[in-house]
């Protein structure tokens, strides 16, 4: 027999990852709960800008994706890889500055995206430096987990290791492609597509964000910590190898599945609900192979509160994956988005797959690291059965809630008109949201449930920072295929061309579609009367950014006969030919917005000032926040001129004439404004003697821009 | 610049097709040892486990 090497399992890396994936993990959901509370008192927080929905709502999803979930991916990526490998991660440093750097990004995101520093792209939200810094931590984390396969004591990869590659590479490239930006300042950039292509772009990402950091990390943590918690064997390993590499194929193909009727060429958003659809194969062959991991383990799941939450981690996935590629056909999409259908659905895969699968394994885990039995087996339970109640009270109402108003605004009254009102289809949501609130307490007091007993079992246990343990070393082989050698097993063999395959592999899906979008300009039809925006409309599309409008106002109305019914002429994809980022959003809380300035939705300054100070003022049912710190800031267009030369780097044809008269143009027509508005005597008396000198505050700029929305198309050359 | 975009999609083709090979064994089941490793994956290389009183299978 050969002889065994002794060396130590770096259990301090893990312990950081546990401690920071609780801390974050509170801090998500309490903000989600802020939020879920805003559609139910929307003046709670009243005039504090940095706790807006607008700014809240990124903070929210930023935290539950990257902090919470991506604490909780290292947190078992590092505990498992090295036991997977037989080895110490490849550098304690490397480990460090992964974990310290995720840490920093995390914090700066908790502060720039209140102070309404956002890029506006969903889940990438974060400005440019901040996006330099992930990539560097993101390239840390590579390193050390591709060094410690090259040292390791384990020949064979198990297949947890694959997705966690996966995980690296696919990441790495897709938040490097959707935040090619050209910086204007530190706090501000331009997305260097402009918007169709910036859509696609955008979409690519988001969908893989969810596929590469929301579920193939997680499935590694699945195909490790199930088998470990059960004490038993995957139920095939050869499907969970079919299931990684088709996963992976599949997955990067499906972006387009969230532009369905958009003004995205048709032949893409179709190539999208195909793939979508095809995903059901790998994504239920991964939730069965986990469900069956179980078999005859059934009594264990009655008693282990580690395995009734795994249970229902697998069922969230092969619900949310089979609910996935429903919704990529376009009959079932054109009722779910925009609605809250889509946010119910998301909240499976979070709270239910990677909520529970996070939480069965900090159980398991602490029981481990600190070398003791749980504090509360009764604790854990409660948990359990909470939080899934809760997961039942946030969904099921959501699902119904985005039926409803879908159906609410598909609706005709018998002479032809739209029967509902926009706000009427939400004032009649209340009732889920109130629900949805409920559900979201109850997720939060479960996961408070966590903190408490890992925080006593911790008290209870003695932690070993450096875990003695002993294996084998590899014996040396030539690095060329052995005679008898299956290729594949080779193949595993040789970890830096595995990971160059798996980055070809979702390379070439990405690529496929974007490369002939961006450069064959064929795709995008031009419209000779769409005209770049003005000095004052671009600070007032700039400040929608930083209020975060489009997260819940789209700019994008679908050819059907409701939306052109209520918000005007469907849209052309030549409309968006100079919007550095695009603005089409993804879920209609309030009316469509693309139009808002054209005859059908126009409304005079008059009424966008005062709906912008009290949007109750004119609507009583109304829940958007009111923003009276745009009546109190004055504009600030000192990098305006720098604004336009960026721009004009990225294809907008700005003059030099334009660019230099540009500060003149700005105030003019925001004195212009200004004179609409002072020529009514109640505005006078109200404003006016007050001191408030209206032509020199952010709010005209925002209402240059919401009055010229949809305007251009109208018009004759 | 034309002549790069051409050849990137080229080498896709030709990565696309390796690709697709390696699909078709995968699934074939060019595998020598599907077995092994998801049981090696259950047992513990760690030395220490006398000091903690009980392990495995509880909760």
């Amino acid at each position: 027999m050969e002889q065994k090497e002794q060396f130590y399992y770096d259990n301090g890396i893990v312990r950081l990852f546990l401690r920071a994936t609780i801390f974050w993990g509170v801090t998500a959901m309490t903000i989600g709960l802020m939020v879920a509370f805003l559609f139910i008192f929307p003046t709670y927080m009243e005039n504090i800008s940095w706790l807006s929905f607008g700014r809240l709502r990124p903070l929210h999803t930023n935290a539950a994706i990257f902090a919470f979930v991506g604490n909780g991916f290292m947190l078992g990526m590092y505990y498992s890889t090295q036991r997977l490998l037989k080895t110490r991660m490849f550098s304690d440093a490397l480990s460090r500055i992964n974990f310290w750097g995720w840490q920093l990004v995390i914090v700066l995101a908790a502060i720039t995206l209140p102070m309404g520093m956002n890029s506006s792209k969903e889940y990438a939200e974060l400005e440019w430096p901040i996006d330099i810094l992930i990539t560097l931590v993101w390239v840390a984390m590579g390193a050390n987990l591709i060094g410690t396969m090259i040292k390791r004591r384990q020949r064979h990869i198990y297949v947890a290791i694959w997705f966690y590659i996966s995980t690296f590479a696919t990441i790495a490239v897709l938040h490097i492609f959707n935040n090619l930006e050209l910086p204007v300042t530190l706090t501000k950039s331009y997305s260097v597509y402009a918007g169709v292509q910036d859509a696609l772009v955008q979409w690519w990402y988001g969908h893989n964000a969810v596929a590469f950091f929301l579920t193939t990390p997680m499935l590694g943590l699945m195909y490790y910590f199930v088998p470990k918690a059960a004490n038993r064997p995957v139920y095939s390993y050869r499907l969970s190898i079919i299931h990684f590499w088709s996963l992976i194929f599949i997955y990067i193909w499906a972006g387009p599945h969230h532009l369905l009727y958009t003004a995205l060429p048709e032949w893409i958003q179709n190539l999208g609900t195909v793939f979508s659809v095809m995903l059901i194969f790998p994504s239920w062959g991964g939730m069965i192979n986990g469900l069956l991991t179980l078999r005859g383990a059934w009594d264990k799941v009655r008693v282990d509160p580690v395995l009734k939450m795994f249970v229902v981690a697998i069922t969230g996935y092969g619900m949310a994956t089979f609910e996935g590629p429903m919704l990529a056909f376009k009959n079932v999409n054109a009722i779910a988005h925009y609605t809250d259908w889509i946010i119910a659905h998301v909240h499976i895969g979070t709270l239910a797959w990677n909520g529970f699968i996070i939480s069965g394994m900090i159980y398991w885990l602490v029981q481990k690291l600190y070398k003791t039995e749980l504090h509360s087996v009764k604790m854990a339970n409660t948990h359990f059965l909470i939080g899934t109640v809760g997961i039942l009270f946030y969904s099921i109402p959501l699902y119904i809630a985005g039926f409803m108003q879908a159906s609410m605004w598909k609706e005709f009254t018998p002479t032809g008109t739209l029967k509902y009102s926009f706000v009427d289809t939400l004032q009649a949501m209340a009732p889920m949201y109130a629900m949805r609130a409920f559900g979201g307490t109850l997720y939060l007091t479960g996961f408070i449930l966590l903190a408490i007993n890992v925080y006593k079992t911790m008290k209870k246990g003695s932690f070993v920072g450096d875990e003695l343990a002993e294996a084998a070393p590899l014996p040396v082989v030539s690095g060329k295929r052995a005679a008898n050698e299956h290729w594949h097993s080779w193949l595993e063999r040789k970890v830096v061309l595995f990971t160059i395959l798996s980055t070809v592999a979702i390379l070439i899906g990405g690529m496929v579609q974007i490369v002939p979008l961006v450069f064959d300009s064929s795709q995008v039809e031009k419209i000779a009367t769409v005209k770049p925006y003005t000095p004052l409309e671009l600070e007032g599309r700039d400040i929608y950014i930083r209020e975060g409008c489009n997260n819940c106002h789209s700019q994008m109305i679908r050819p059907f006969r409701n939306e052109v019914e209520r918000y005007g002429e469907f849209s052309k994809s030549g409309e968006f030919v100079y919007d550095h980022p695009f603005l089409w959003g993804s879920r209609r809380t309030g009316p469509d917005l693309q139009r808002e300035g054209a005859e059908k939705r126009h409304k005079d300054n008059m009424w966008h000032f005062r709906h912008l100070l009290d949007p109750r003022s004119i609507e009583t049912r109304s829940i958007m926040p009111s923003y009276a710190w745009l009546i109190s800031d004055d504009l600030d267009y000192s990098d305006l001129e720098a604004k336009m030369k960026g721009l004009r780097k990225l294809g907008v044809p700005y003059t030099d004439a334009e660019i230099s008269g540009a500060k003149t143009a700005l105030e003019k027509q925001a004195a212009g404004i200004a004179a609409t508005l002072e020529a009514d005597s109640g505005f006078q008396k109200e404003f006016v003697a007050q001191g408030l000198e209206v032509k020199k505050k952010e709010i005209t700029a925002v209402i240059a821009y919401l009055q010229r929305l949809g305007t251009d198309i109208g018009k004759s050359k | 610049m034309g002549i790069i975009f051409l050849l990137i999609g080229v080498s896709f083709i030709i990565a696309a097709a390796f690709l697709l090979l390696f699909f078709k064994s995968v699934k074939s089941g060019q595998y020598d040892d599907t077995y092994t490793p998801s049981v090696r994956m259950l047992f513990d290389d760690e030395l220490v486990k006398d000091n903690n009183q009980n392990k495995n299978n509880q909760n």
